[in-house]
């Protein structure tokens, strides 16, 4: 049976009830969209990663693979997307081996949903579904919890609200592959700059009948500039007051070396 | 072990625990309902999803098809009723296929009371089953939480059907006609969305008869005048 290994739990409950405090997950705040459009279908998403205040990682990847033709944005803890998005995408590449058939959007998605509710919600995915199968092109949502929405349009994360604004005003029933992508970008531009749990780049992932096009790092709107001006000392501002030099032959005078003498097992060994 | 409120992995930002029962997620805060009429059944709902205060989906689809003629309304939690209705759907498919012939709206609202009453202490699911069957015509079941099922003539649930228990009581006609049906309970959709918070967005309806499923659409654009699709 596939699944997580939740023992860590236990103890982790067991130490937070005599005052420990719980373990941080990496990354709750995020930005992820999703956009279909005439020819296919967008995905785009932040690169930050958080552990509490702290900005774990300033370039991650939360476009995840599932199949060639099915990509996965993922929201909410760092490592129940990455494990469960990588789990459907190898059980999925066997369900298309035994069938003989490409894998179908739907598909991804109720495998998806399906683990994410047995778990009800401890396994802490939010995931944006899209790709383009044989039955056409699909835009889903699946909640933690393991329900589903389909949408034309769609955010998740923290900052979806600021992406959904961008959607709600800009969004029209026809795109072309550029102003969906124009407009994919937009929004998670829009979590970047307004919410503080989104930052960094913005990736995107096009999805059309003939081929995906992954575009790491599509805009870097937060390039690390060259500093105005050098923050190093020049040579002599701190003033020498004594001067001492003692030289490699007089070492010992200072620290004494003894040998010691390895019993038995690897000299690497520290304890027994 | 319990999980309990304390430590800091539950938080994630968008969810508040507004409700009662369960975990903060994905909640439809509904309105619904099922009416027998003449010729059949019409199922309304409204199409708002939250979480905690936000719309997650503002145009959901709470009226699901389980078979051919067989549909349901969900209300309460969305991942709860979707993996309900999910395993409904096939057991209704493996009924029509081992069987020969489709199985009648009391076969399924009896399986939807085996899942729901089995699971009754882990689901928060309110549903109204509806559906027409050669033998019996429309018809009409609620499974409210506990998982206890009840025919009757016509059915509201969710939040919002607080404020139109009057509104029904007074205006539902044994045996109307399917325009008259259709605008009871569009004239009551529209009270419970005027009236509750939790409901909102476009009215949605299935009409079910000897002819098969019709769906309606009714946006707020056009005040719930015209009817879309």
């Amino acid at each position: 049976m596939p699944g997580f290994d939740f023992s860590n739990y236990n103890r982790n409950a067991a130490l937070h009830a005599r005052g420990v405090p719980l373990p941080k997950a990496t990354s709750t705040g995020t930005t992820i969209v999703g956009c279909i459009y005439d020819g296919g279908v967008v995905i785009a998403a932040d690169t930050r990663a958080t552990s509490g205040p702290i900005v774990a990682d300033k370039n991650c990847e939360k476009l995840h693979y599932i199949a060639s033709n099915i990509w996965c944005a993922g929201a909410g803890t760092a490592a129940d997307t990455e494990f469960t998005t990588s789990l459907i995408s190898s059980q999925l590449e066997l369900h298309s081996l035994s069938t003989g058939r490409k894998p179908r959007v739907v598909t991804c998605m109720t495998m998806l949903k399906q683990h994410l509710f047995r778990y009800q919600g401890h396994i802490g995915a939010y995931l944006v579904v899209a790709g383009v199968d044989p039955t056409g092109t699909h835009l889903f949502t699946v909640h933690a919890h393991g329900s589903t929405d389909k949408l034309p349009y769609v955010t998740m994360g923290s900052g979806s609200l600021a992406a959904m604004s961008v959607f709600e005003t800009q969004w029209k029933p026809s795109l072309t592959q550029d102003e969906a992508v124009k407009l994919c970008a937009d929004a998670i531009e829009s979590g970047i700059w307004n919410d503080l749990g989104s930052g960094s780049n913005v990736d995107v992932a096009i999805i059309t009948p003939d081929k995906t096009t992954l575009k790491r790092n599509y805009i870097k709107p937060n390039e690390r500039s060259q500093k105005l001006r050098s923050y190093a000392f020049a040579k002599g501002s701190t003033a020498v007051l004594n001067e001492k030099i003692i030289r490699k032959e007089d070492i010992s005078d200072f620290v004494s070396v003894h040998e010691i003498a390895v019993e038995g097992g690897d000299s690497m060994e520290v304890d027994t | 072990m319990e999980f309990g409120n304390s430590g800091s992995l539950r938080e994630d930002g968008i969810h508040l625990d507004m409700d009662r029962l369960k975990k903060g997620e994905v909640n439809l805060g509904t309105s619904i309902m099922a009416v027998t009429f003449k010729d059949g059944v019409i199922l309304g709902a409204d199409s708002r999803t939250t979480t905690g205060a936000y719309i997650a989906n503002r145009v959901t689809d709470k009226l699901t098809q389980v078979h051919d003629t067989i549909w349901c309304c969900r209300s309460g939690s969305a991942a709860d009723t979707q993996a309900v209705a999910d395993i409904v759907k096939y057991q209704l498919e493996l009924f029509a296929m081992t069987n020969r012939k489709a199985p009648t709206t009391q076969t399924a609202a009896a399986i939807f009371q085996e899942i729901t009453y089995s699971n009754k202490d882990r689901l928060s699911a309110g549903l109204i089953i509806a559906g027409w069957d050669e033998r019996h015509g429309g018809q009409v079941y609620s499974i409210p939480l506990g998982g206890s099922l009840h025919k009757q003539p016509y059915s509201i649930g969710g939040s919002g059907s607080t404020y139109i228990y009057g509104f029904c009581d007074a205006n539902w006609k044994e045996g109307m006609e399917e325009a008259a049906a259709v605008d009871f309970v569009k004239s009551a959709l529209r009270e419970a969305i005027k009236w509750d918070g939790s409901s909102g967005g476009v009215i949605r309806m299935v009409v079910l008869t000897a002819k098969g499923a019709d769906r309606h659409l009714y946006l707020p654009d056009t005040d719930y005048k015209v009817r879309h699709a």
